[in-house]
């Protein structure tokens, strides 16, 4: 079975993102940029997967500029077999991207494509479900345990108020959450060896995709900053307030 | 121009986050004109559909009433919502993960780009949206003819739950997509929710003391139903473990209601809880950096006036 | 325990991807290119990636560069802003301040002809660079121990454990780390590495050296409004809110991008364990002379990093039989001009022609010797004459004050070119300056307005620095006794102040009874607290790999 991985270069976790004084975007000059943590478990999952036997082959699959092969390669690193770079320097929404991974899903014939549940920069929360509609396959979304068995992913994923289980059928799409594994860390040999991984850089036009983005950005701002509120005298007055200004009490 | 906003809940109770969904589509109506249709699809969830068409501001309520919806899989969901979308200008659904899960669907079956959870309308095609983790907010403007929108509902006040009557009008259309099936749900059975999914957050910090004084936090948490978290402060004291850290680097947590209790408010703790809609202090040290962001603030000593607001609530 | 791990073999294994040892790197495989020979080359970094720990001012002099990449300009190094203008302070007091004239400034601080650089970004470009001719750079490993053949020669390095948690037991994530060889190992880990730190002791490096002398730098990134932006002013002073007897002095560039760097040095022989180098910066920002540059800004980044800079009469024997230390981890900065990325990138120069031409002699090919044809060819080098000249520059400060020995240095450095027929000499250890906290004033500092001057927890949150939690301790304390039973009750316990992020506390609990905390996950990799401990009982050691801050554009 083949396993088909999309992962996305974006800020690292670490750092803190500051808005341009210009307010037309989060200034990304020089600043560490790493694969996108949901990403990586998505890595790490699929690499398990091949591990216990159930996967054969996982491919890895990224869309942007010259730079995402540097995130390709650390999932090379981390066990992928090998890397296709879809490369765009322009800003490509989450449904150009499903349609960009369902062309490299037709030509790859994954069985199984696995995705972070969304992305930290834009929090969109999009491609893996738009990916399944464009495809008709089956998804389960913030994956918390997965298991591949007899033509079908049974899935536990995280819901609001606890967890639900899914069972799927083949081929279906996967998006990670938090909880689902704790990747490992890539070793120095490893990281030397995916420097000879292969690695296919395709172009959309050649995936037959035209690419849009119908979503305009027309400013960023940093959040508004908390303003403090009122101190109260006493305990009484505390879940007066509570219970009728705020009404977050009963 | 009309709206339809996709209603949560579990069959039996329409859930409270949909009055704020409304009130999202009120406020596109606001600006453009226009009716709210709200769709309740479920199994046996008439009650749903009755408590819908109370909510201010509806002018009917669609009900898909059907075994394929007990669930609402991702699949079915978006095979009745892509059937009913040539009516409406706007489908709005809660930023749930319910909502989350088959709204992307629906909009690439419709070729539209979807806008994530929106915590403010400027106009029918201008929402702003929390990106990099609410570290930025970004105004975004869709040239979609549709748009596909979920909504952070603490982003929006609800609407009155009573007051209206619309009328609920049953829809026919039941497709299964027969390629994913339900298994089991396992609610949620410890008494203090997660962290990360609480509603109510009590934490302590530095000023507890001890691990052991955390137990005066126990008792509120159990009354409000709350998660109990900590400061860094706190963990790295000793206090209590690291999984209860609310913080940069541990848990960003934005619950109704966040009660911290004996903490400082370093910026590495506010980083993790300032998107609290409600933030209430209690520290005994009026200069603490965590007054200038709660809402509301109590300066005494946690050991004295805990048990109090533990009788009190 | 005895643990398995794996090895690999390099000809060269260079630790810190910094200046010195990107320098080493990239001007050996210059030579293996061209003389067509191949050699194994890797440089290890314990930063998430390369440049996230490298914080420096910096004016940089070209010079070094210029030999390294003469075409350095069409390969895009960004060295984009020439310096236009020098001005240098001395501050009296919180309000006054008064500009030296240009004819009284010594003249190894005038910076024309220098570049206003983000040493991160420089140092990012050179591993681009360096990954082009072949050198093989792993970002994330941290290299944790220092390994020796039978005869105690150095073998190479070990990188540290992965997924060790706190309580010292494998976690899930448990690597094991790895060891390599190498012909040459070359310690550029900046100042005060900690490896470099366990081979000066082992190999008594220091035998007849000076004592070495430290300064801390704590800097930050502004942004500032365009109308106020002077790309290439370079401003310098000393003075308040120092008192004489603590030297050091502050600097504040215009840089590209509507962005200007402003930092502070104190030298750490500082004796008064009641000052507090990260308040003194905090409130020099108030001064008018730099107020005026940052009113209208906002704050993009912090960071702080110790500095070496005994200079030439502290320089150490750089090499050993196996490797060499390079940089400021031997200290090779030069302090008159208070700069020290061309005088390390030489040292790297140096080291790699001397390795080269040891690998390629039939004798010295196995490596593992030590690398004495270096000392000539360093001696050869202008960096022996440039540091050999400024030899007294710090010494003249540590030894007159900051008023007469800036005019002891004026009239070594101008009239003399550095050559006065003496040498001053400063052997006292910077840890062991400290007055008893009872027989020194107590410093009142005015709180900050979060405009200006900022809380440390604040400002360590721009440094971008973090640590997985679930690990062991990498500031180990030899006593822990000592913070509270010697420190606290003679000094005050100063590492509360000293370290510029918040690292130690004193706290009591409830019933009053004091602990000292060690935060951590705040540490910044400055080692200050490695240097000025009283007791030298903190050790710092690399914590797990791509731990630490994540500078930007610093």
């Amino acid at each position: 079975m083949k396993v088909l991985v999309a992962v996305k270069r974006v800020i690292d976790y670490n750092v803190k993102v500051r808005v341009k004084s210009d307010c037309s975007d989060v200034d990304l000059a020089n600043t560490k940029m790493a694969l996108n943590p949901f990403c990586e478990i998505a890595v790490e999952e699929a690499i398990r997967l091949k591990e216990k036997g159930v996967a054969t082959e996982v491919v890895v699959v990224s869309i942007g500029d010259k730079a995402c092969q540097e995130q390709i390669r650390t999932a090379l690193a981390l066990g992928a077999d090998r890397g296709i770079q879809v490369e765009t320097d322009q800003a490509v929404d989450s449904l150009s991207v499903a349609k960009l991974l369902k062309a490299v899903v037709a030509e790859e014939q994954p069985q199984l494509v696995i995705l972070g549940k969304q992305s930290i920069d834009s929090d969109n929360n999009q491609t893996g479900q738009m990916l399944a509609a464009l495809t008709a396959m089956p998804q389960a979304t913030f994956a918390s345990e997965l298991t591949v068995a007899d033509g079908k992913a049974t899935v536990t994923r995280e819901v609001d108020g606890g967890l639900q289980t899914l069972e799927l059928t083949l081929p279906a799409v996967v998006t990670t959450d938090l909880r689902l594994n704790e990747p490992r860390y890539a070793s120095l040999p490893n990281i030397m060896k995916a420097k000879r991984k292969p690695l296919d850089v395709k172009t959309p036009d050649a995936l037959g995709v035209a690419l849009k983005n119908n979503v305009k950005t027309l400013k960023v701002e940093p959040p508004a900053e908390r303003q403090g509120g009122i101190v109260v005298a006493s305990v009484d007055e505390l879940v007066e307030k509570l219970k009728n200004e705020a009404k977050v009490i009963g | 121009m009309t709206i339809l906003v996709i209603a949560e809940h579990d069959n039996a109770e329409l859930k409270p986050v949909t009055l704020n969904v409304i009130q999202a589509a009120t406020d596109i109506v606001k600006s453009a004109g226009g009716e709210i249709e709200v769709l309740v699809a479920g199994a046996g969830c008439q009650a749903v559909a009755d408590a819908a068409a109370k909510a201010a501001g509806v002018s009917k309520v669609l009900l898909a009433d059907s075994a394929i919806y007990s669930h609402q899989l991702a699949e079915n969901m978006s095979l009745l919502v892509t059937e009913l979308a040539a009516n409406y200008s706007h489908i709005l659904a809660p930023a749930t993960t319910t909502g989350k899960n088959f709204m992307p669907r629906v909009a690439a079956v419709l070729d539209v780009a979807q806008i994530s959870d929106i915590i403010a309308v400027e106009s029918a095609d201008t929402f702003k949206r929390p990106i990099y983790a609410g570290n930025a907010i970004a105004t975004v403007q869709s040239s979609e003819a549709k748009q596909v929108i979920t909504v952070r509902g603490t982003g929006f006040d609800a609407v009155a739950a009573e007051g209206g009557a619309a009328a609920v009008e049953a829809i026919s259309f039941a497709e299964d997509a027969g390629i994913s099936r339900h298994v089991a749900d396992e609610l949620a059975v410890s008494d203090r929710p997660d962290l990360t999914a609480a509603s109510v957050i009590i934490s302590g910090g530095r000023g507890m003391g001890n691990g052991d004084n955390f137990k005066l936090l126990d008792g509120v948490a159990d009354k409000l139903g709350a998660a109990v978290g900590a400061s860094r402060a706190a963990v790295d004291a000793g206090f209590v473990p690291n999984d209860m850290q609310v913080g940069q680097t541990g848990k960003i947590v934005a619950p109704e209601l966040y009660i911290a209790v004996g903490i400082s408010g370093a910026i590495q703790h506010l980083a993790g809880m300032k998107d609290s809609k409600v933030i209430v202090a209690i520290n005994k040290d009026e200069e603490s950096p965590i007054f200038s962001v709660a809402d509301y603030g109590l300066v005494a000593d946690l050991f004295e006036v805990m048990p109090e607001f533990e009788s009190k609530i | 325990m005895t643990i398995e791990r794996e090895s690999m073999e390099f000809d060269v294994v260079i630790v810190g991807a910094g200046p010195a040892g990107l320098s080493t790197a990239c001007r050996l495989a210059q030579l293996a290119q061209e003389n067509d020979t191949e050699l194994m080359i890797c440089v290890v970094e314990k930063g998430s990636e390369v440049g996230a720990h490298i914080l420096s001012g910096a004016v940089m002099e070209p010079r070094a560069m210029n030999e390294l990449f003469p075409n350095w300009k069409e390969l895009g190094a960004p060295l984009n802003t020439p310096v236009t203008e020098d001005q240098i302070f001395l501050l009296k007091d919180e309000h006054k301040g008064r500009q030296i004239p240009n004819a009284l400034v010594p003249k190894t601080m005038h910076n024309e002809g220098n570049y206003i650089v983000s040493l991160g970004n420089v140092c990012r470009w050179l591993a681009e660079q360096a990954e082009q001719l072949g050198v093989e750079i792993f970002p994330g490993f941290a290299a944790s121990e220092v390994l020796y053949h039978e005869d105690g020669s150095v073998k190479g390095i070990a990188t540290g454990d992965m997924g060790i948690s706190e309580a010292g037991e494998q976690k899930d994530s448990y690597m094991p780390g790895m060891e390599l060889h190498a012909k040459y190992t070359i310690f550029s880990e900046g100042c005060r590495g900690h490896l470099g730190k366990e081979l000066m002791q082992r190999f008594d490096l220091q035998s007849d050296a000076d004592a070495q002398h430290y300064g801390i730098g704590i800097k930050e990134l502004w942004d500032i409004p365009a109308e106020k932006s002077e790309p290439g002013l370079v401003l310098h002073g000393a003075g308040w809110p120092m008192s004489n007897d603590t030297t050091g002095g502050f600097f504040l560039y215009h840089t590209e991008n509507n962005q200007a760097v402003v930092g502070l040095i104190i030298d750490l022989n500082y004796s008064n364990p009641h000052l507090s180098p990260f308040d003194e910066f905090q409130r020099l920002k108030h001064h008018p002379v730099l107020k005026q540059h940052l009113e209208g800004g906002k704050r993009v980044s912090y960071g702080a990093r110790a500095i070496t800079k005994g200079g030439f009469n502290a320089l150490p024997k750089m090499t050993f039989p196996g490797g060499l230390v390079l940089g400021c981890n031997a200290g090779t900065l030069n302090f008159a001009k208070i700069k020290g990325t061309h005088t390390a990138m030489k040292s790297g120069m140096v080291a790699a022609e001397s390795i080269f031409q040891a690998l390629s002699s039939a004798e010295q090919q196995s490596g593992n010797q030590e690398l004495t044809t270096f000392a000539d060819n360093f001696k050869n080098s202008w960096l022996y004459d440039e540091l050999y000249r400024s030899r007294n520059f710090g010494p003249a400060m540590h030894k007159f004050g900051a008023i007469m020995g800036g005019a002891f240095n004026f009239v070594d450095q101008n009239i003399f070119n550095g050559k006065l027929p003496l040498t001053l000499r400063d052997n006292s250890e910077d840890h062991a300056q400290l007055k008893l906290a009872s027989e020194a004033p107590v410093i009142d500092y005015p709180k900050p307005d979060g405009v200006l001057s900022f809380d440390k927890l604040s400002s360590v949150f721009l440094s971008n620095t973090n640590h997985e939690e679930d690990q062991l301790c990498h500031l180990k304390l030899t006593d822990a006794q000592i913070p509270l039973g010697q420190n606290l009750t003679r000094f005050a316990e100063p590492a509360q102040r000293y370290c510029p992020a918040g690292v130690y506390e004193v706290v009591e609990d409830e019933e009053g009874a004091q602990r000292f905390q060690i935060n951590s996950q705040n540490c910044l990799h400055c080692k200050t607290c490695d240097i000025k401990d009283p007791a030298q009982n903190i050790t710092w050691v690399v914590p797990e790999g791509a731990g630490g801050p994540n500078y930007p554009n610093m």
